[in-house]
C-alpha cells in the first residue's frame, strides 16, 4: 500500500502526464502547442486539460491575440508539487521491481 | 500497470520535456560546414594579408598606407560571405533533419534558442566593430571568439546541451589569444574552422548516427 500512496490518481493517464510534463518546463504553453506536441484531437486535449484544471494542477488563462482567441496553460505551484511526487513514486515503483 | 509501463512514462515525459523546451533538430553536418567555410574564409584572409605586407614592404618608404582600408573592407567582406554561407547552410540542413523527425523549424523552441544565441553574439559583434573603430584591430579575434563561445554556452540551455562544450572551448581559445596579438587569424581559423568541424563530426557520429 505504502508505496504506491504518492501514485497521483489525477495523472494516471498519457495524456494528462504529457500535458504537465510540457508545462513544467514552460511557463505557458498554448492548446495549440499541446496539441502538436502530444498529437491528440481538440476534444481529447480539452478533456483532460479540463480535468487537470479542476483539481487546480494547471492554470487556464484565455485571452484574445489580435481577434484571435488563444488559450494559454500553466503549471500551479500544487501541480508541480504534485507532479514531482509522482515522477519519484514512479521512480521507486521501478527501482523496486527491478 | 506493470513497471516497463512505468518506465515508457518516464521515457515518455522526458521526451516531451526535450521537445517542448529544446530545439534538437540542430545538424551537425552543418557544424562541420561552417568550420570547412570559415578555414577557407581564413586561407583568403591570410592570401589578402600577405599581399598587404608585400606592398607595404615595397612602400616602406613612402609610407603611404593605401591598402589599409582597402584591406579592411576586403577582410569584412570574406568574414561576411562565410557567415552568410555557414547560416544558408546551417538552415538548409537543419530543416531536413527537422522534417525528417517531424518537427517544425521555426517552433516556439527554435525561437527561443536563437533568441538566447543572438544576444551574446549581436553584443559581441557591435563590440567588435567598436574596437575596429577605436583601432584595436588585434582584440577583434579575441573579442569575436569569447562573445561566440559565450553565446554557445547560452544557447547550450534551449538546444542540445553539449553545445556549450564548444562555448567553453572558444572562450578559452579566446582568453589565449589575447595574450598571442597579431596571429588573430590563426585563433579565428582554429575556433571558427577547426573546432566546429570536431563538434560537429563528433554530434554527426555519435548522435545522429546512433539515432537512426
Amino acid at each position: 500500500m505504502s508505496i504506491i500512496t504518492n501514485i497521483n490518481k489525477a495523472f494516471d493517464h498519457r495524456i494528462r502526464l504529457g500535458i504537465m510534463s510540457i508545462l513544467m518546463v514552460n511557463e505557458f504553453a498554448d492548446f495549440k502547442m499541446l496539441k502538436e506536441l502530444l498529437s491528440i484531437t481538440d476534444g481529447n486535449l480539452a478533456s483532460h486539460a479540463k480535468a487537470l484544471e479542476k483539481v487546480e494542477y494547471i492554470k487556464v488563462e484565455k485571452q484574445f491575440i489580435g481577434r484571435k482567441p488563444n488559450t494559454r496553460y500553466s503549471a500551479t505551484p500544487l501541480g508541480r508539487m504534485e507532479f514531482k511526487k509522482h515522477i519519484e513514486a514512479l521512480e521507486n515503483l521501478i527501482k523496486k521491481s527491478e | 500497470m506493470t513497471s516497463s509501463d512505468y518506465l515508457n512514462d518516464i521515457k515518455e515525459i522526458k521526451n516531451l520535456m526535450n521537445k517542448s523546451s529544446r530545439f534538437i533538430s540542430l545538424s551537425g553536418l552543418s557544424g562541420i560546414m561552417a568550420g570547412v567555410y570559415a578555414l577557407i574564409g581564413a586561407w583568403f584572409a591570410r592570401q589578402e594579408l600577405g599581399k598587404l605586407y608585400a606592398t607595404k614592404r615595397y612602400l616602406y618608404e613612402g609610407g603611404s598606407y593605401a591598402g589599409s582600408n582597402d584591406i579592411t573592407i576586403k577582410l569584412l567582406a570574406i568574414a561576411a560571405i562565410v557567415i552568410i554561407l555557414a547560416i544558408v547552410t546551417g538552415i538548409i540542413l537543419t530543416q531536413r533533419k527537422a522534417r525528417r523527425n517531424g518537427e517544425k523549424i521555426f517552433d516556439k523552441s527554435a525561437i527561443k534558442l536563437l533568441i538566447n544565441f543572438l544576444i551574446p553574439l549581436a553584443t559581441g559583434g557591435v563590440f567588435a566593430l567598436i574596437i575596429l573603430q577605436k583601432g584595436y584591430v588585434g582584440l577583434i579575434a579575441p573579442v569575436t571568439l569569447i562573445f561566440y563561445g559565450l553565446a554557445c554556452v547560452n544557447a547550450s540551455k534551449f538546444t542540445l546541451g553539449h553545445v556549450k562544450f564548444l562555448g567553453f572551448a572558444n572562450i578559452t581559445l579566446g582568453l589565449i589569444a589575447t595574450q598571442y596579438i597579431g596571429y588573430g587569424l590563426y585563433f579565428w581559423a582554429i575556433g571558427f574552422g577547426l573546432f566546429h568541424i570536431i563538434y560537429g563530426g563528433l554530434m554527426y557520429i555519435l548522435v545522429e548516427r546512433t539515432a537512426k
